[in-house]
């Protein structure tokens, strides 16, 4: 508790806090995309005039001092902010605690910029730099760890980033630990997200070893308990509301690969379908059918909803067919047996409605018109006069050359 | 000590037959001259004071109790000797005559002592001091009502220090014991900040430049108080941390840090007020006569100032006929005379700029227009007429000494950030937060040298020497820059053979004067309510005098409503 010099009963600024901490989510990016060195340039507040009067000579011309600072900051003369620097340290002698931002974490902030653009300096003065920044206040120990760790990755240091990451997430201080948890979550999600890149490189390694027919049970060893460390954080982090947009998609990779049956797929296929772009929507495509795949998911209509929206979608707009093509190329010789047999389509109807209604409707799309399960389900519907059905069979009728389309030359597989 | 104890004894000594004795640590008599002890033992006459209070004298000597932790009792009194001491030291390093050191500075902190009540006196029986430090907390402190709390002592405090730090302070030594006793590291810290000594004039760290103006004014040594100050806050005189030469055995902790610890820079109407105070408490007869010859006399200020700002040495005329017209130049009204309520406090530097300023008024209006308008008709002279020497261009003249003093400007701006405050001796209010402070201390070390090397090849300049003039011209510069020489033909008329102005007109720019009792001010001085050329003016004098320009437009309205 000594080696923290600031006395921590000072006034919580929790509403700054707050607001930094969103904006660094917003800006957090993927650790594969170039990360943006956070630049938090410690403007004054305002002060207003008449309080100058009463202002001792030392405040005030510490008060200048910083404002030529800020101007060779935003000049980015790096020479001159470090000589005023120098003037300002020893404000860190006197106490400050009323202040909104006070000179500690000014020259936490400063001392940064200063350290990371100024030509002369290196990394492990930086780090040195950033050790004492840490020991001068107990409220932002964990935000000081943090910065640190992305300078850290910014600078390709990925072991030791992960290492500072692993301290700062073991560092218990009282209720500080309560109050600063929202930082530790983002410690947790990063060290997750590290722990992804670990588990991909070594699934990478493991891929290459594999083509030679080598597989090393070291290696995978290690990728499992990476994986068990990613999921387990990641876990954590999707729980809490927020943008997580990355993790989450980490997460879901790891899951992807090893468990592509998971129950997140729903989810993510759904996410991915809303998402403007046209990669991500065919990710989705893919992740559905990828869950299709799986025995478990044969019954569950919501998986079956998610595909025939999203192949719906696809047929009425007529873009994109080649990606159904190519997620039917695979399955075409199998699936038809495995989901779209006549007695799948009499169980079907006789047990669950919306189930029939949705595979019938891909099975249409897939297999044509004149499919065994198509036929069934849609001759039942309309029996019952179910109106959904009429309309099914309606809509499957008017595109039926698709399925031509999406099941390739003719020369293969002969629809029945 | 060792007089007042020894002064009933006045035996010969043996040895040597001189009367100079002191007392050894075993309290035998022995003497100063030769050294010869005697058998004689000092005993205590009067037991009236011994019970409850403490003998209180200075002791230049040695002879000092012991704290546990290799410090010793010292009197706030003594801190400031010492710091007395050093700037005498400093200003006669500057030039200043050795007499004011040991006969004039001395004597006047000999009066102060005595007149405070603080030495040199007997102290009237029966009082008591109360003493209130860590180690002696008597144990019926908290029963006594009228002692002030911790707070209330901080706040009455005239030095400027961080409230915050005090109210940190504050509850930092609360919490250390249960009796509210307050720290410090000398012996009457605690006492120095009550209430009840303002009526004795209390001493402060301003105060100490008073004494040193007022010994300098009493040996019209040629420094005026805005030189004073200027030369403390270009550190040529200690002032800021001065406390670090104190000895190692008096400590400074606690309450001491609030009186010898500024963090402002010496005000000049401060020091100057005080300096009054001071003359008239200690009841100094009038000080030797400024006449003519004198350096703080308006001419030669005047003179020092006009070739400062560059301009012509003829205004010099001016300057001296309107010292002459208002009066000022009378030694009545120049010399000191402390006690005298009906004599005007002179500044003198204030009031030689102000008279220039008056000067200029008179011959150039300083009206945003008419100065502009003989600064054409010169233009047109000099380009047209180059025998018989330049006459002067107010223009010409506005943008040399402007861009001069933009750039002296902008140095001082920087220097002022650049300033360091602290120094390497460590502060600390309390025991309890020592650690605390060298901790501290030692990361801004670290941190500044970290820092201090990314500053590549910018040294710190070193202190520039101590010299008189900041803004210097040379006639020998051929780029005209030097106005000393020019005419001032252009601007006057003759006039029954005598030079005139040419515009008969002048006023006064202030539209309302104020109270000088109310407000300290005779007149407000708002930048946007006055010409820019007079603002000007004003900006060049306040930045060679290091004052507000508010302080000349005063002395300038005083001048000015003389000579209507």
């Amino acid at each position: 508790m000594d080696s923290f010099l600031e006395d921590y009963e000072e006034a919580p600024a929790v509403v700054v806090g707050g607001k930094r901490r969103r904006r660094r989510r917003r800006r957090s990016p993927a650790t594969q995309a170039a990360l943006q060195p956070l630049l938090h340039l410690p403007f004054l507040p305002p002060q207003p005039v008449s309080s100058n009067e009463h202002k001792s000579n030392f405040k005030k011309s510490k008060e200048a001092c910083l404002s030529y600072i800020q101007d060779a900051l935003l000049q980015k003369q790096w020479k001159r902010a470090a000589e005023f620097l120098t003037c300002y340290v020893e404000s860190l002698e006197k106490d400050y605690s009323r202040e909104h931002i006070g000179p500690s974490e000014m020259i936490w902030r400063i001392g940064t910029e200063i350290l990371w653009h100024h030509s002369q300096s290196r990394m492990k003065e930086f780090s040195c730099f950033m050790e004492q920044m840490k020991t001068l206040g107990v409220k932002r120990y964990l935000k000081v760890c943090l910065e640190h760790v992305f300078h850290l990755l910014c600078n390709g240091q990925i072991d030791e980033a992960y290492q500072n990451l692993s301290l700062a997430e073991s560092w218990r201080f009282g209720e500080q630990t309560a109050i600063q948890d929202k930082e530790i979550k983002l410690i947790q999600a990063y060290r997750g997200l590290l722990d992804y890149c670990s588990w991909s490189k070594q699934k990478k390694i493991l891929l290459e070893h594999g083509e030679d027919g080598f597989a090393d049970l070291a290696v995978e060893q290690e990728m499992h308990s990476y994986f068990r460390k990613a999921a387990v954080n990641l876990k954590e982090i999707i729980k809490i509301p927020g943008v997580w947009d990355v993790f989450v998609k980490c997460y879901v990779d790891i899951l992807h690969d090893i468990v592509p049956s998971h129950e997140l797929m729903i989810d993510f296929n759904t996410m991915l379908q809303k998402s403007k772009k046209r990669k991500k929507r065919q990710l989705g495509l893919e992740v559905i059918f990828a869950a299709l795949d799986y025995a478990g998911w044969k019954e569950n209509a919501k998986a079956w909803s998610c595909l025939a929206r999203q192949v719906k979608q696809i047929v009425i707009s007529e873009k994109h067919l080649d990606w159904i093509k190519q997620e039917w190329s695979s399955r075409k010789d199998w699936w038809p047996d495995f989901h779209f047999s006549r007695y799948l389509a009499k169980r079907n109807w006789q047990e669950n409605k919306s189930l029939s209604h949705e595979k019938a409707l891909v099975a249409g799309i897939l297999l044509g018109k004149d499919c065994k399960y198509f036929k069934y389900v849609s001759h039942q519907g309309c029996k019952a006069q179910l109106k959904r059905f009429r309309m099914l069979k309606k809509f499957v009728t008017r595109h039926n050359p698709v399925y031509l389309r999406i099941s390739g030359p003719p020369d293969c597989s002969v629809q029945r | 000590m060792d007089e007042e104890d020894t002064r009933d004894f006045n035996e010969r000594c043996a040895q040597c037959s001189e009367v100079n004795w002191g007392l050894t640590d075993g309290g035998r008599f022995y003497c100063r001259s030769c050294h010869n002890v005697t058998e004689r033992t000092r005993e205590v006459v009067n037991t009236d004071f011994i019970t409850n209070s403490r003998v209180q004298t200075i002791s230049k000597g040695s002879k000092k109790q012991e704290k546990n932790d290799g410090g010793c009792e010292w009197y706030i009194c003594e801190g400031f000797q010492l710091v007395l001491k050093k700037q005498v030291e400093a200003l006669e390093a500057l030039g200043v005559c050795p007499q004011m050191k040991d006969e004039i500075l001395c004597n006047f902190w000999r009066c102060y002592l005595q007149k405070s009540k603080q030495a040199y006196c007997k102290r009237p029986a029966g009082e008591t001091v109360k003493t209130l430090s860590v180690c002696e907390s008597s144990t019926d402190v908290d029963s006594d009502p009228e002692r002030p709390s911790l707070l209330h002592l901080l706040s009455l405090s005239e030095s400027e220090g961080d409230l915050q730090t005090d109210c940190s302070f504050a509850s930092s030594v609360s919490k250390v014991s249960e009796s509210t006793s307050v720290y410090s590291g000398s012996v009457d810290g605690s006492l120095y900040l009550m209430k009840n000594q303002k009526e004795k004039l209390r001493m402060t760290m301003p105060m100490t430049l008073s004494f040193c103006y007022l010994a300098l004014l009493w040996v019209r040594e040629p420094i005026t108080l805005s030189e004073l100050l200027r030369f403390v806050v270009e550190g040529h005189i200690p002032y800021m941390n001065v406390f670090q030469h104190f000895p190692e055995k008096m400590k400074l902790c606690g309450l001491d840090l609030k009186i010898f610890c500024v963090e402002s820079w010496p005000e000049y109407k401060e020091v100057f007020n005080k300096m009054h105070e001071l003359a008239a408490f200690l009841d100094l007869p009038r000080f030797p006569d400024i006449t003519e010859s004198c350096f703080l006399h308006p001419d030669m200020l005047c003179m020092k100032y006009l070739m400062e700002a560059n301009l012509p040495d003829e205004l010099h005329n001016w300057t001296c006929r309107v010292v002459k017209k208002i009066g000022i130049g009378e030694v009545d009204f120049l010399t000191l005379t402390p006690g005298n309520k009906s004599t005007r406090k002179v500044k003198y530097d204030v009031l030689a700029a102000a008279v220039i300023v008056v000067v200029l008024k008179l011959l150039f209006l300083l009206d945003d227009h008419y100065e502009w308008l003989l600064s054409e008709f010169a233009e047109e002279r000099n380009k047209n007429n180059t025998e018989g020497g330049p006459y002067f261009e107010f223009k010409k003249w506005y943008e040399v000494v402007k861009h001069s003093l933009d750039v002296e400007q902008k140095k001082l701006d920087e220097e002022k950030a650049k300033y360091l405050w602290r120094c390497e001796k460590p502060l600390f209010y309390s025991v309890k937060n020592k650690s605390k402070v060298l901790k501290r201390r030692q990361m801004v070390v670290n941190l500044q040298n970290q820092f201090g090397k990314l500053s590549g090849s910018v040294q710190r300049a070193e202190k520039p020497n101590p010299s008189s003039f900041q803004l210097s011209w040379s006639e020998e510069n051929t780029d005209g820059s030097c106005f000393h020489g020019h005419s001032l033909k252009g601007v006057l008329q003759e006039k029954c053979g005598l030079l005139t102005v040419m515009n008969p007109d002048y006023w006064l720019c202030t539209v309302k004067l104020c109270n000088e009792k109310l407000c300290g001010h005779l007149a407000h001085y708002r930048e946007v309510e006055f010409p820019q050329s007079y603002h000007f003016v004003l900006g060049l004098f306040s930045f060679l005098l290091r004052i507000q320009p508010s302080y000349i437009h005063d002395e300038f309205n005083k001048s000015t409503l003389v000579l209507e």
